[in-house]
């Protein structure tokens, strides 16, 4: 089931329900390409998150078909699983960073998971925590950080590995205006380089900064999808993001 | 916009393994570690002790059925204490003409007396008819055949000649200690279930504590085997400190209860000690402990991780 694929991720039908209540998604249906950059916003309960574990392969759906980087994820063995997982950068809303690393250990945690030696990994990991004006915190413990600090350590987890797919459940919920453009920015860097983004938001401001965007709107576990970008099979030329200002 | 340098370059992705110190420091070692180390002493230093004494039981009944195999005791039960003497000297000169005797001792009235002091007192021995005894080594197991050819060569000569193996002597007490050594190896066996269900316990416990860390190493792409061989790591080391104490604490009463043992003067107790090879076995308990703490751990720890996605 694996092959090449001009998709990232693509959604068919999807439905995700939790035992036997009612679906939090239902019929989710979208590709994302390589180097797109979106959006996905929707009220609290609307099925964001939910929509994002599916993405990030925390979840299985209930029903449906989910293809990522051409392999079929939904059938494939759990322990072929851990390679898809090590192409994704996840930013959780919660940030959950481990308690008891430093954040400089929180940040080189993805590249000791994919087994980066201790020699190579010493230089991106403090060009990163530089990056995100967290030099001077790098032995600091998650406690002792502020809430937009940790948000940022999270960040840099999400992006040190260089992921094909960055997925960001409300990134900048937590830091200043300028300290959410310049991630934004950083997250612009990463997709010029051909990372695809999903970013989930409330912030409608946020929108109107990546003029290239494209966005998927959730309304009670269902995918609207206000510039026609997303179908599935998708339109050659979508729209662009602009058209919805 | 200064860009990270780290995006200028792609970080090479591989499934190696994430172990060492950076791996362990993941699970803070106070919470995996509580009372499982000493736990583990406690649990190696009961299997050390019923250990040795298995192996010490198991050595005593090797000695004493070598010795006692080829061995019969002649009886003269005779009141007359003339008579008596007379048959036990016309015995002891037909034994020694048999080839199947290798070599024969007759007991003196004075160690016989010595034995049956405590029990009869000094006066005792006069008053009681006390039989002859005459020690017999054969020249090979003291079987149905030989036992035969022995009362075939006392009958005319000493009527009141009785002969006997003297493994059938000890028989109830060769049963006595077989049942002893299982019961010594059903206690290592317990024991053993017992460590490997402690360690169960706190590995399970463990997990619950880390869960929020494992949940995030699984989905920055740690796999199953990266992950349990933290906690096998953790609890390697709570085992070899565990079973390093234990096996100090089990040696020491091991090392106490065979002294006391060896000042009871019994020749037969004294066929229960310990050979080199015995102790090299005990000190191997710990080693054994650890493999099992680590495979009950990673077993614990897989079960668990099967469930996540």
């Amino acid at each position: 089931m694996t092959g090449d694929s001009a998709e990232v991720v693509t959604f068919d039908n999807v439905g995700l329900r939790y035992g036997t209540d009612r679906e939090i998604l239902s019929d989710i249906s979208f590709t994302l390409h390589p180097g797109g950059f979106y959006f996905l916003t929707g009220a609290s309960g609307a099925g964001k998150t939910s929509m994002l574990k599916l993405l990030y392969l925390a979840q299985r759906p209930s029903r449906g078909a989910i293809r990522m980087f051409g392999t079929d994820v939904i059938t494939l063995p759990r322990d072929r699983l851990p390679a898809f997982r090590r192409r994704l950068g996840v930013v959780f809303q919660d940030f959950r960073l481990v308690p008891h690393l430093s954040a400089f250990d929180n940040v080189a945690l993805p590249l000791r998971v994919s087994g980066v030696r201790e020699s190579e990994l010493r230089k991106p990991v403090s060009d990163m925590l530089d990056w995100v004006g967290l030099t001077h915190r790098a032995e600091a413990r998650p406690a002792t950080l502020s809430g937009g600090e940790q948000q940022r350590v999270a960040i840099a987890r999400a992006v040190i590995g260089r992921p094909d797919m960055l997925v960001a459940d409300e990134p900048t919920g937590n830091v200043d205006p300028d300290m959410a453009l310049k991630l934004l920015r950083l997250f612009e860097a990463l997709n010029r380089l051909g990372t695809t983004v999903v970013v989930a938001t409330h912030d409608v401001h946020l929108l109107r900064k990546v003029p290239d965007s494209l966005i998927m709107r959730l309304d009670k576990g269902r995918l609207s999808d206000p510039t026609g970008a997303l179908r599935f099979p998708p339109r050659r030329e979508p729209p662009r993001v602009q058209a919805l200002a | 916009m200064k860009r990270p340098p780290v995006l200028a370059r792609a970080v090479a992705r591989s499934l190696v393994p994430f172990g060492g110190e950076r791996a362990a420091a993941l699970v803070p070692h106070a919470r995996l570690a509580g009372p499982m180390p000493w736990v583990i002493a406690i649990m190696v230093a009961l299997t050390v002790i019923a250990g040795a004494g298995g192996l010490a039981l198991s050595n005593l009944a090797h000695t004493a059925r070598s010795e006692l195999s080829g061995a019969a005791t002649v009886q003269v039960v005779e009141p007359l204490k003339v008579e008596r003497d007379r048959q036990t000297r016309a015995a002891e000169a037909a034994l020694s003409g048999l080839p199947e005797v290798a070599s024969l001792r007759v007991v003196p009235d004075d160690e016989l007396n010595a034995l049956l002091d405590p029990w009869l007192g000094s006066e005792g021995d006069e008053a009681v008819p006390v039989p002859a005894l005459i020690d017999v080594e054969l020249r090979g197991p003291a079987n149905a055949e030989r036992l035969t050819a022995l009362r075939r060569a006392l009958g005319p000569v000493a009527p009141a000649a009785r002969v006997d193996a003297q493994s059938s002597w000890l028989g109830p007490v060769f049963t006595a200690i077989s049942s002893l050594q299982w019961l010594a190896i059903a206690l290592v066996v317990l024991l053993a279930l017992t460590s490997a269900a402690a360690v169960w316990l706190a590995a399970r416990s463990a997990l619950g504590g880390n869960r929020g860390t494992i949940e995030i190493v699984h989905l920055l792409g740690g796999t199953d085997a990266q992950i349990a061989r933290i906690f096998q790591r953790s609890v390697g080391f709570d085992a070899a400190a565990g079973g390093a104490v234990g096996l100090a604490l089990g040696m020491a009463a091991v090392l106490v209860l065979g002294r006391q043992f060896a000042a009871l003067g019994s020749g037969m107790v004294a066929g229960g000690g310990l050979a080199a090879i015995d102790w090299v076995l005990i000190a191997a308990i710990p080693l054994v402990g650890v493999v099992i703490a680590m495979f009950t751990a990673r077993l614990t720890v897989l079960g668990a991780l099967r469930r996540m996605l």
